[in-house]
């Protein structure tokens, strides 16, 4: 494998991680533009605990993911009273903020960047997201996640079969930071250096269109959308230019003809027919 | 120096008002947040460019700036908007959100995404008033935006699609027993916002002399916050949005630095959100998404 | 009523408006375990709104709710839920994209740890699945279990709602006009069903319109005009009180 190649892998996985963040809290019925700032929370963070106070690579994105997540909850817990365009606003609200915030935040360089950063291997990144992507679509069969079904469908219903929808909703929250924040902790680690431009609104969107893309309503949607994302503009070199028109367009028509996205449950079930659940 | 920044932050205030009208307009009468306005700003701004460097006058650069976005929008509201009527409102969002991202990637291949200048000064001069000292650029922009405020104001409070447009607001469905044709009404609403979001891209690139393919995303995502700070759901918040927003930005570069501005601005939507939801002048019923 | 049996649902003095109209005013109501409980009244009696109020979704103005002997007016739905009360609605809402079996299993939150309901179904909770293979045993609905439930007949629908209700064992089921638009067979299904959930020890309060039904089913009724309670009593009381002839006839003259 060329390093060219292992660096595309690299940003695979690294949007796939991004694209789950999203996938997780959009279970619940609730669209984040602002993942971007949890990414960027936890880039931060894993950086400071390994260039400056030295913890080895996994246990310092395992306590970026804990505080992103508990930042999350904190954050969620007001901001999922609002719903749809409302909260999509006030994510994307936040994520401009953390942007902000890591601009003038001069222990970390402020709009300078950070460096110092080791480099981490493609199969460093991958067995990250591969564990994400499986713990999420074991998730999948567990009764937590026919709850989260039932509170994306009707919050009122969920509530009167005994189904507390804050907590649903601000735990998905949590975990989806958690979850960007460990994207942001491999960013940093594979880039060995960020600055808080690489945490904007452009980058949420990313993750947004990963899932619109690969399907909305299946885990593995986030893998097959980060892949279109990543590879697409590689083989359509002609376009190389317009590959982001290319995205647009394609997110238009996805949304036009097949709104779930590519992959749907119907889809896997028919590729892998005796995996019916 | 306070006055001076007073004025300053009036003149953004201005492009800013201009705007969050733009999108508060599709946003109350349709309940749809359309995320393309922020990059029909930007075009608006290099079809105004365009305009102005063939040597014609500015009066011309704010009509193709407004006539050319206006245009742009209405293909927004045909493709990004028509077919996702009865869907979810997040999912018009999103298709908006792809021509966003067409429209800036199209302004970067043909501008090129490093600043386009503009050479000759378009107004010149300066006047004086006691201590502060105000340009003809700045007195144009105030004076442009209450002009198209103004006569935003006549076209929805006194002619018939304005009518219309409030019937299409309080209930789509009754509108249309009533004959409003609401699928008109729509592409004028779309079209109206554009237009409005075209000349704050003409006035701002006037202003700053300059215009690059991410203003969009620099200036035109913050009036998102400067439209909830006036209240979603009533289109006339944001002309004191507007002005306070753009004081507000001012004076915390002023004061703060340039670098916390977004976090203030950002900031106070959030809190605006969360605590009075149908805005800081919103009467007192609460609307807490509940269009949605 | 045997006044000296603790109530299993008792609403006391309750009042409910909105921008100061009167949906309900001053309902005091109670249903004894086991006894299936009816209440009737014209259209915009605020028969509804009394579900509204016990079950949560609306907050009583003033009085109290009370599901044996505890308060639980100013809980939220979903703790009221997990309480002990269940309830289905007049116009169906069953969760899109479920099936009828996957409807048994939801309706049983917090049966087991938070860690535990994060495995697969099939490890986690044994029981919840014996419960639900039970309840569909019950409602007779094997045949059907891997269906979209909303992709059911209509009836069948109603079925799955009650079914969904009664999954988590509650105390009280509420039940909003569970034999609205069906026809007599499928009518006397429910209604053996709801004896046979009585015999079982569960209370059972019901909106219906079907005056047959309620008739040869409540123990007792409550009849309700303008949120006001008109008269209460057994079946063959309230069919003879003038009040009630009045409300129903009088303005249907």
């Amino acid at each position: 494998m060329s390093v060219y190649d292992a660096g595309l892998l690299s940003d695979i996985g690294i949007l796939l991680l991004g694209a789950l963040s999203v996938y997780i809290i959009l279970a619940t019925g609730q669209l984040s533009l602002g993942n971007a700032g949890f990414m960027g929370i936890g880039a931060y963070l894993t950086s400071w605990l390994t260039v400056v106070a030295g913890l080895p690579i996994t246990a310092a994105l395992i306590v970026a993911a804990l505080v992103s997540g508990a930042i999350g909850v904190a954050v969620g817990f007001p901001a999922l009273r609002l719903k749809g365009i409302y909260l999509a606003m006030a994510t994307l609200g936040f994520g401009e903020m953390v942007r902000s915030f890591f601009q003038n935040f001069s222990a970390m360089g402020g709009s300078e960047g950070f460096h110092g950063m080791h480099h981490v291997s493609t199969g460093y990144i991958w067995t990250w997201a591969a564990i994400v992507l499986v713990l999420i679509m074991l998730i999948e069969a567990s009764p937590i996640w026919l709850e989260i079904r039932a509170v994306r469908d009707d919050e009122t219903a969920a509530g009167l079969v005994g189904l507390n929808p804050t907590e649903i909703k601000v735990g998905a929250f949590g975990c989806g930071a958690a979850v960007a924040a460990i994207a942001g902790g491999l960013f940093a680690h594979h880039h060995v250096y960020i600055e808080p431009g690489n945490f904007s609104f452009e980058r949420s969107i990313d993750f947004v269109l990963a899932v619109i893309l690969g399907g909305s309503t299946v885990a593995p949607g986030a893998l097959a959308g980060a892949v279109i994302l990543v590879v697409l503009p590689e083989y359509l070199r002609f376009l190389a230019d317009w590959r982001f028109a290319a995205f647009g367009a394609l997110l238009i028509g996805m949304l036009l003809v097949r709104r779930q996205g590519l992959l749907d449950r119907a889809l896997l079930r028919f590729a892998w027919p005796r995996s019916r659940a | 120096m306070l006055i001076q920044q007073l004025v300053n932050g009036l003149t953004l205030g201005a492009v800013y008002t201009l705007i969050a009208l733009s999108f508060s307009l599709v946003m109350g009468i349709l309940g749809v947040l359309n995320l393309a306005i922020a990059e029909l700003f930007m075009l608006g701004g290099y079809f105004g460019f365009a305009v102005l460097m063939a040597q014609l006058p500015l009066p011309l650069a704010l009509i193709a700036g407004m006539a050319g976005a206006a245009l742009v929008a209405a293909i927004v509201e045909r493709i990004g908007y028509q077919p996702f009527r009865a869907a979810p409102v997040v999912t018009p969002m999103l298709s908006t959100l792809g021509f966003s991202i067409i429209l800036q990637n199209v302004a970067t291949n043909v501008w090129g995404s490093d600043p386009l200048q503009l050479t000759d000064e378009v107004l010149s001069g300066r006047f004086n008033i006691g201590p502060v000292s105000v340009s003809a650029i700045q007195l144009t922009v105030l004076g442009v935006t209450v002009l198209l405020v103004a006569l935003l104001a006549f076209l929805v409070q006194r002619t018939s699609i304005g009518r219309a447009l409030r019937a299409v607001a309080e209930n789509r469905d009754v509108a249309r027993l009533l004959g409003v044709p609401a699928g008109r009404i729509t592409l004028i609403a779309f079209m109206l916002s554009g237009a409005l979001a075209g000349a704050a891209g003409v006035l701002i690139g006037v202003h700053y002399a300059a215009i690059t393919p991410y203003i969009g995303v620099e200036i035109g995502l913050k009036a998102i916050a400067v439209m909830v700070v006036g209240g979603t759901t009533r289109i006339w918040g944001a002309l004191i949005a507007g002005p306070l927003m753009g004081v507000v930005e001012v004076m915390t570069v002023a004061y703060g630095g340039s670098q916390i501005r977004d976090f203030v601005v950002y900031g106070f939507m959030i809190l605006i959100l969360l605590l009075r939801p149908q805005g800081l002048l919103g009467g007192g019923r609460s609307d807490q998404g509940q269009r949605v | 009523m045997n006044s000296t049996a603790p109530a299993r649902l008792k609403l006391d003095h309750v009042t409910k408006t909105f921008g100061g109209v009167h949906a309900l005013t001053d309902l005091s109501l109670q249903v004894a375990p086991g006894q299936i409980v009816g209440v009737i009244g014209p259209n915009g009696a605020g028969k509804t709104t009394t579900f509204n109020v016990i079950t949560g979704a609306y907050r009583a103005t003033s009085g109290s709710v009370l599901l044996d002997g505890h308060d639980v007016t100013a809980e939220p739905s979903h703790r009221i839920a997990r309480a002990g009360i269940m309830r289905t609605f007049q116009n169906i809402r069953l969760f899109s994209d479920m099936s009828v079996w996957e409807h048994l299993l939801v309706a049983q939150p917090h049966a087991g740890s938070f860690a535990r309901r994060l495995l697969p179904t099939r490890f986690s909770n044994p029981k919840a699945i014996e419960r639900a293979e039970e309840v569909l045993e019950f409602f007779a609905l094997g045949d059907v279990r891997n269906r979209l439930a909303r992709s059911l007949p209509y009836g069948l629908q109603r079925k799955v709602e009650m079914a969904r209700a009664v999954t988590a064992r509650p105390k009280l089921l509420l039940l909003d006009e569970p034999v609205a638009g069906m026809n007599h067979d499928e009518a006397e299904t429910i209604r053996s069903l709801m004896l046979r959930l009585r015999q079982d020890g569960l209370s059972i309060l019901l909106i219906e319109h079907d005056m047959a039904f309620v008739m040869n089913l409540c123990d007792h009724l409550y009849v309700l005009d303008f949120g006001v309670l008109i008269a209460q009593g057994r079946p063959e009381e309230i069919r003879l009180n003038p009040a009630v002839l009045d409300a129903y006839l009088g303005r249907a003259a």
